[in-house]
């Protein structure tokens, strides 16, 4: 049967809630599950009409809408970044405050992206296996930095771990400053991958296994984290990527110290300031390239994890 | 034994991450009365950047429900050639820095590229003023309407549809009458969403406003602009107005959020 | 003729669900389209009522061309397997939705709709909401809602299919009688061969894309046109190379004209009638027969009977499977 009928054909399991406020979802997790059960109808024609073509005006306002404001535009930034040719978009991403903003925003990004991993998951065991009393409140919290302006985000953590600090625990313009802004911002992405598979996840399988003679941490070892583990890389993956281009809420607890805490987006926006849009867009096309990777290695996880069930 | 320490650690790293500098900027806005926060609300400039943030707010939002409305629809219902490759570039943005938003959109509609001259000459400038800071908005938006109605689209699926069609209803009729009553809810919560991300944009306003005072600056410019300028108690009234509204944001959100989706 | 079909083809990829399917369906009738799953008969319903696209071949309805007519100008009524309720609308305002569609005075509707009401037996059911009824409740509101329009023909696709067995056996009778009642030209699909034996008065048989037979329940069971046909409709068994319907062998004690010995396997008494699982001639086969037939003879198993065809009973040769 063609498949046509559903939004992509990676309809995986692993992000099927779109959680929260402004989560990102997973590439082609806008179909449930339950679009692959469609497809597998036994009755011989889908249950959803999948004949009718695409009506042109529709098609082409919606193609036209994404193409001024996303498509072209986008494609300015990597054509304005070849334009000084090979060796002019190397000379501009590894001159020494480019190359120093990069690798500053690269290391962050993977340590920020381990800390979800780890963190992320145990919120959402909480979240799921845990009777906490006001759970319902925590979980509401989580969403938090997704609706927090970026900027506020920035101006809380300045206060409470800035030269000021009522807890005596200044970050200020420092890296540590910088990792704990993209810790804030990326919070809920792993905790909203792993949260909604570990509520679906059979109990009836733990109990076979503890029958077996399996003990706690055997069960969680080798039944809990293979079934959760597309989710936890999935929403560590989104993590990395929004940490890598994350903006707003660095700008005022980094200082912007060039070679010290200057993030590639704000070097991005310094150089724009100082009309150097070669350079920009130099940089940006890096950390455009950056996330492709991401939302394609994601897409190929995605369509692994489908595989296997 | 270690459910305790989960449950300390997991509760330590939300409060140091999420309550304490919440907290600390309400106790910050409050802590000489409420009278200094109304007055910092109410000098000129704040009550322009929030009047900029509403306009802004309400064209990017309204522009992206009809689209998001329209491609949820093609996506879930029609079958077209490149629909794969559309349903990717619809999360592109999320994966975008927002200053690289700002910058393609200068490096299109600037005033010294080609298509900005043309604008100009027929009156119409984007950059540095309010139509750039609504195509800004409207790029950081994208996915959020439609990956709010994609998954009911799918989840109700078209027999109600076809009914309607048997029944004598065209295709404008089924729509309203039928499918639009159908993904209210999930239409609700994606513009909730948008509302609340469209509010708070910094980074893509920043580049593309030119942040000029008075003229282009919203309310998170605005926060920025005042707390650098050492007018603290103007900063954090106008970031608590903001954390009030995402507050709000979230609950009506968690409210709204479609059944499908909620757990 | 209300409905005709001719040489209709459509595929869903490279899977052909109608090949080259014609069928005439007269006015006033009450016909099901029967057949296994994926044989094609959901299909030419939703081809008959616009809501598919034939890749070839004519749609007729009440003399009119409507190949390419849009679902919404066709005139007919369709029910769907799930009820497709307006969730979202009253009962009532699910039965109006056609005629609001078409503009009707608010005083017509609301008469017409009380009329249909009372006739599925939903009339203190009005003010409700879909998700407050059951699931018979909310098949006879898609049926009400259908004939509200006063369509050339009603269109049901396997419309008791998601109902359990009581309900269906119920809705089953109703059907009929509401056919009795109203008259309007009805096609419903179903893969219960006792449902429409019991309800349609005549039969299109398909599988595979294909018709395999038109008739009148008593043509198909008395006089299938294949071997598909006859073990679809009813139970068969095979009697030297031959398909057989296990009420026609009879038994005998002693050898006689034509028949053949068998050995009893088992006796299974299913209230009234007994199953007789036999061996002949080294393949099993099985006779049914009355309570009565097995007392007199002592059926047990272990015994040798004779057996053989009822003379002018239906035989097809057995395709080699």
């Amino acid at each position: 049967m063609p498949d046509t009928h559903t939004v992509s054909g990676a309809g995986v399991t692993l992000v099927e809630a779109t959680p929260a406020p402004g989560v990102p979802p997973v590439p082609g997790a806008a179909e449930t599950s339950r679009g692959r059960r469609r497809r597998s109808a036994p009755t011989g024609r889908p249950l959803v009409s999948h004949g009718r073509r695409a009506p042109a005006i529709g098609l082409g306002i919606v193609v036209l809408y994404l193409s001024l404001v996303v498509l072209i535009p986008l494609a300015a930034v990597v054509w304005r970044s070849g334009e000084g040719g090979a060796s002019g978009f190397w000379h501009a991403v590894t001159r020494p405050e480019a190359s120093s903003s990069l690798k500053l925003t690269i290391g962050a990004s993977l340590l920020v992206a381990v800390v979800n991993l780890v963190m992320g998951t145990a919120i959402a065991w909480l979240l799921v296996r845990d009777r906490l009393p006001g759970g319902a409140v925590l979980d509401t919290l989580i969403d938090l930095p997704f609706a927090l302006p970026t900027i506020v985000a920035g101006l809380a953590l300045l206060t409470v771990y800035g030269v000021k600090s009522p807890v005596g625990l200044n970050l200020a313009y420092a890296r540590t400053g910088v990792v704990v802004a993209l810790l804030f911002v990326t919070l809920p992405f792993v905790v909203r991958t792993v949260q909604p598979v570990l509520l679906e996840l059979d109990r009836d399988m733990e109990e076979a296994a503890a029958s077996l003679g399996a003990n706690p941490t055997v069960v969680f070892l080798r039944i809990i984290l293979p079934n959760i583990m597309p989710a936890m890389a999935a929403g560590t993956a989104l993590a990395f990527a929004r940490a890598m281009s994350e903006f707003g809420s660095t700008v005022l607890i980094s200082g912007n110290l060039p070679f010290k805490t200057q993030v590639a987006s704000v070097h991005i926006f310094n150089q724009l300031e100082s009309d150097n849009v070669g350079g920009a867009a130099a940089v940006a096309t890096v950390l455009l390239l950056v996330s492709m990777l991401v939302l394609v290695a994601l897409d190929l996880l995605q369509r692994w994890a489908g595989r296997r069930g | 034994m270690v459910k305790v320490g989960l449950r300390v650690t997991v509760l330590a790293y939300l409060t140091m991450l999420l309550v304490l500098p919440v907290a600390v900027v309400l106790w910050h806005t409050f802590h000489s009365g409420v009278g200094p926060v109304l007055r910092a609300l109410g000098t000129p400039a704040a009550a322009h950047a929030f009047q900029i943030t509403a306009v802004v707010t309400f064209y990017a939002v309204l522009a992206n429900t009809l689209f998001g409305v329209l491609a949820a629809i093609l996506l879930v219902r029609y079958r077209f050639p490149g629909k794969r490759v559309l349903n990717a570039l619809i999360d592109l943005p999320l994966a975008v820095s927002p200053v690289i938003v700002g910058l393609a959109l200068v490096l299109v509609y600037g005033r010294t590229t080609g298509t900005g001259k043309a604008l100009a000459q027929l009156g119409v400038s984007i950059i540095f003023s309010i139509p750039g800071m609504v195509l800004a908005t409207v790029f950081v938006c994208i996915p959020l309407v439609v990956r709010a109605v994609a998954p009911v689209l799918e989840e109700i699926g078209d027999e109600q549809e076809q009914a309607a069609s048997t029944l004598g209803a065209g295709s404008w009729q089924t729509f309203r009458r039928i499918t639009l009553p159908a993904i209210r809810g999930a239409l609700a919560y994606g513009v909730v969403l948008a509302l609340a991300r469209s509010l708070g944009e910094y980074g893509a306003i920043a580049v593309v406003s030119g942040r000029l005072v008075g003229r282009t600056q919203t309310v998170t410019l605005f926060v920025q602009e005042r707390y650098q300028n050492f007018d603290q108690q103007a900063a954090y009234a106008a970031a608590t107005v903001l954390v009030a509204t995402a507050v709000i944001a979230l609950l009506i959100s968690r409210l709204l959020r479609p059944k499908e989706l909620a757990r | 003729m209300s409905i005709q079909v001719r040489n209709v083809r459509k595929t869903f990829g490279d899977f052909v669900a109608l090949d080259d399917v014609s069928v005439e369906i007269p006015s006033g009738s009450l016909t099901a389209l029967l057949g296994p799953s994926g044989g094609g008969k959901s299909t030419l319903l939703r081809v008959v009522a616009g809501l598919e696209q034939p890749d070839s071949g004519l749609v007729e309805i009440e003399g009119r061309e409507a190949t390419r007519l849009p679902a919404q100008e066709r005139g007919v009524g369709f029910v769907f397997q799930h009820y497709a309720a307006f969730k979202h609308l009253s009962v009532y305002r699910n039965v109006a939705f056609g005629l609001e569609i078409r503009k009707r005075p608010k005083a017509e509707i609301k008469k017409r709709v009380t009329e249909l009401l009372e006739l599925v037996h939903l009339e203190n059911f009005a003010d409700r909401y879909p998700s407050q009824l059951s699931g018979g409740q909310r098949q006879r509101m898609a049926l009400a809602r259908a004939l509200a329009v006063e369509p050339a023909v009603l269109l049901l696709d396997e419309p008791f299919g998601a109902l359990d067995a009581q309900v269906r056996k119920e809705l089953r009778v109703w059907l009929r009688n509401l056919h009795d009642q109203v008259h309007v030209t009805t096609v419903f699909v179903t893969h219960d061969q006792e449902e429409a034996m019991e309800v349609a008065d005549s039969i299109v048989v398909m599988a595979n894309g294909r018709v395999e037979q038109i008739g009148s329940p008593d043509d198909l069971y008395d006089q299938p046109a294949n071997d598909f046909v006859m073990s679809f409709l009813g139970p068969v068994t095979q009697l030297a190379g031959r398909l057989v319907r296990p009420h026609d062998l009879e038994l005998f004690t002693t050898p006689d004209v034509d028949t053949v010995p068998a050995e009893v396997q088992r006796v299974t008494r299913l209230g009234f009638e007994v199953k007789v699982d036999l061996r002949i001639d080294g393949r099993d086969a099985w006779a049914q027969v009355t309570r009565g037939t097995a007392e007199q003879f002592g059926l047990e198993a272990g015994r040798t009977v004779h057996v053989r065809r009822a003379p002018d009973r239906i035989a097809l040769p057995v395709r080699s499977a």
